[in-house]
């Protein structure tokens, strides 16, 4: 009687799963593969091997290949510290970073081209102290700095959650045998928390590979990245059979991604929250 | 009976607003999709207040945005706004309802040679009733710029690299590199068109973004020398930061009219033919102008400002007759279109 009352309780979720990502994604396969007639084509999807297509799908990936990097050096010392708090404390910090995430993604970004601009926040200082002005607004810098800047809090917690289940008789049993605090580290620490930096790389890397608002605002417009082209293709050119298809081509990045996720974190202890 | 007294606060704050406070507007709505920041919110509250309609307010940022959205029907406007060329595209792709002019007296205060050039794209005059009007126009920064600037020319000028803002929509840009080879703006011929690109190509590295409503704020706050802009935005800069000024580029350019359309599956067709004659008011349309600083074609509403320099002011009310090469853009059709956008691509991807 009461698997069943927890079956129906289930139902809401089941209709906005079909209803919201599962039809919406056979709808971008039915566009993708289909052309203005309804005819079948697969010429949508090969449309990625034209040059403009190509060029902004690998400068999407080398930005956001550089992003995931650098948020990766930058997360894994940050979550080490935090996990070494005191229990109560490492809450206090983990809501400071969490904090900014309360606030609209679009905002946040806009926030950047007004700190950043060369008559900006952080220029106008600069000038004050005398110190050269930095001149990155509308360059690929400044669409990297976005991305970290926007994506570095799914990189810091997978691998903060994944540092606070280590258990620490295992590091403590490390140093008892004799070995230093380095090869406790590589030992014992980075091969435990490799499911929580697999899991960040992917929550850094999709979003970064697939987004077109921080290349519009922090880029000037003047990088195409294939999160523009796509975009650019439903909006402006009505041409949703390419941006379905260049979408399709997209989501096998994003479907590679997710496996390698899969096979190192088996058991799922990276998830985020 | 904590619990209990909660609960009543709870459930008495959640249908208060239910009852009372709420405005009642007998005679319905109505749908309208408008440029982003072009009506005074003001003289919207007042319609819903005199007519007891309720106005549903959605914008868009180009035309070409606008157009999806209208065409896949999501939801239901009432009355756009579009320019003129994309008001021949709805109405060669058969989207628009025609006018009932005697619901919209207020029109006559439309000056005359508006309807005419409306006939360009709208013949007969049947569909559409002009809103907005004006010239796309390059604002300088005199404190960046040492020269006049008077040319499209100068927006290839090395001395200004990383100092241009251009627009980021397809014909606006098109238009700025074919006036500056004297080419027709509404041009369909790949040899003029790839001349046009490869300007485009050679002034990318020179251009600080491409931006469309955001050149307004970067020009105010000094971010660059040099901005592509729409003559409405002019009077608004200008009040902002008394440094700019603009100009109609001597090689010629863009004269266009933004107008009220009523959509074919409208539902509150006479809904929306009441806004369109309430805004043709002149005293709204005077309020109106007075916010959005694009230059209104009613001439009554004309004849009310007091100010004789902005009556006379070279953004908002030029005097046409004195430029040569002015051109209203027009409807390239589907294969049109797909050149240009395909062109444009390749010149923000490179």
């Amino acid at each position: 009687m009461k698997s069943k009352f927890i079956k129906w309780l289930s139902l809401p979720y089941i209709i906005w799963a079909i209803g919201f990502i599962i039809i919406p994604l056979l709808m971008v396969f039915y566009f993708g593969l289909t052309d203005k007639n309804s005819h079948f084509t697969i010429s949508n999807v090969l449309a990625i091997f034209q040059p403009i297509h190509i060029k902004s799908l690998l400068i999407a990936l080398l930005l956001s290949l550089i992003s995931t990097i650098i948020c990766l050096l930058i997360s894994y010392p940050l979550a080490m510290i935090l996990s070494s708090f005191k229990k109560g404390n490492d809450k206090m910090m983990i809501l400071i970073f969490i904090l900014p995430m309360w606030m609209n993604f679009l905002l946040r970004t806009l926030a950047w081209q007004t700190l950043l601009e060369n008559e900006g926040i952080i220029n106008t200082v600069l000038s004050l102290v005398k110190l050269p002005s930095i001149n990155i607004i509308n360059t690929p810098y400044a669409i990297i700095l976005g991305m970290i800047y926007n994506f570095l809090p799914f990189m810091v917690l997978p691998i903060y959650n994944v540092l606070c289940k280590i258990d620490g008789n295992l590091l403590n049993a490390s140093r008892d045998l004799g070995a230093n605090e380095i090869q406790t580290f590589c030992k014992i620490t980075l091969p435990l928390s490799v499911p929580g930096i697999i899991s960040g790389i992917t929550m850094v890397f999709v979003p970064a590979l697939t987004t077109f608002v921080i290349s519009d605002l922090l880029g000037g417009s003047k990088i195409l990245l294939i999160g523009n082209v796509i975009e650019q293709e439903f909006t402006l050119n009505s041409n949703w059979h390419l941006g379905s298809g260049l979408s399709i081509v997209l989501m096998i990045f994003i479907v590679i991604s997710m496996l390698i996720s899969a096979i190192f974190d088996k058991d799922g202890e990276g998830n985020t929250f | 009976m904590r619990k209990l007294f909660l609960f009543g606060l709870l459930a008495t704050l959640t249908i208060l607003p239910l009852f009372g406070c709420g405005k009642t507007y007998e005679n319905g709505e109505v749908y309208v999709y408008n440029w982003g920041e072009y009506i005074d919110p003001d003289v919207i509250k007042m319609f819903e207040e005199e007519y007891k309609i309720q106005v549903i307010y959605d914008e868009f940022e180009t035309n070409e945005m606008m157009y999806p959205k209208v065409e896949a029907n999501a939801v239901q406007y009432d009355v756009v706004c579009p320019s003129d060329y994309m008001i021949q595209k709805m109405i060669e792709n058969d989207l628009l309802a025609e006018l009932n002019w005697d619901n919209i007296p207020n029109s006559t205060n439309i000056g005359e040679q508006f309807y005419l050039t409306s006939e360009e794209f709208d013949p007969g005059n049947k569909y559409s009733v002009p809103y907005c009007w004006g010239t796309v126009g390059i604002l300088y920064n005199t404190d960046k710029v040492d020269e006049p600037i008077t040319k499209w020319s100068q927006l290839w000028d090395e001395k200004y690299k990383n100092q241009i803002l251009m627009q980021n929509s397809v014909r606006d840009a098109f238009m700025v590199a074919q006036k500056l080879n004297g080419f027709s703006m509404n041009s369909v011929d790949p040899d003029e068109l790839k001349i046009a690109k490869d300007c485009l190509l050679e002034q990318k590295p020179l251009v600080q973004a491409y931006v469309v409503d955001q050149v307004r704020d970067k020009m105010i706050g000094n971010e660059a020398a040099i901005g592509v802009i729409y003559s409405g935005e002019a009077l608004y800069t200008q009040r902002e930061n008394e440094k700019l000024i603009y100009v109609i580029p001597e090689e010629g350019t863009n004269v266009w009219i933004d107008s009220w359309v009523v959509l074919k599956n409208s539902k509150n067709k006479e809904n929306a033919e009441k806004f369109i004659n309430f805004l043709c008011r002149p005293d709204i349309a005077l309020k109106n102008f007075d916010y959005i600083t694009y230059g209104t074609p009613n001439t009554a509403a004309w004849d009310l400002i007091d100010d004789e320099d902005i009556k006379s002011s070279e953004a908002a009310f030029p005097d046409l007759s004195k430029y040569n090469n002015l051109e209203t853009y027009h409807y390239l059709g589907e294969e049109g279109d797909e050149l240009y956008n395909n062109l444009w691509k390749e010149v923000k991807s490179e």
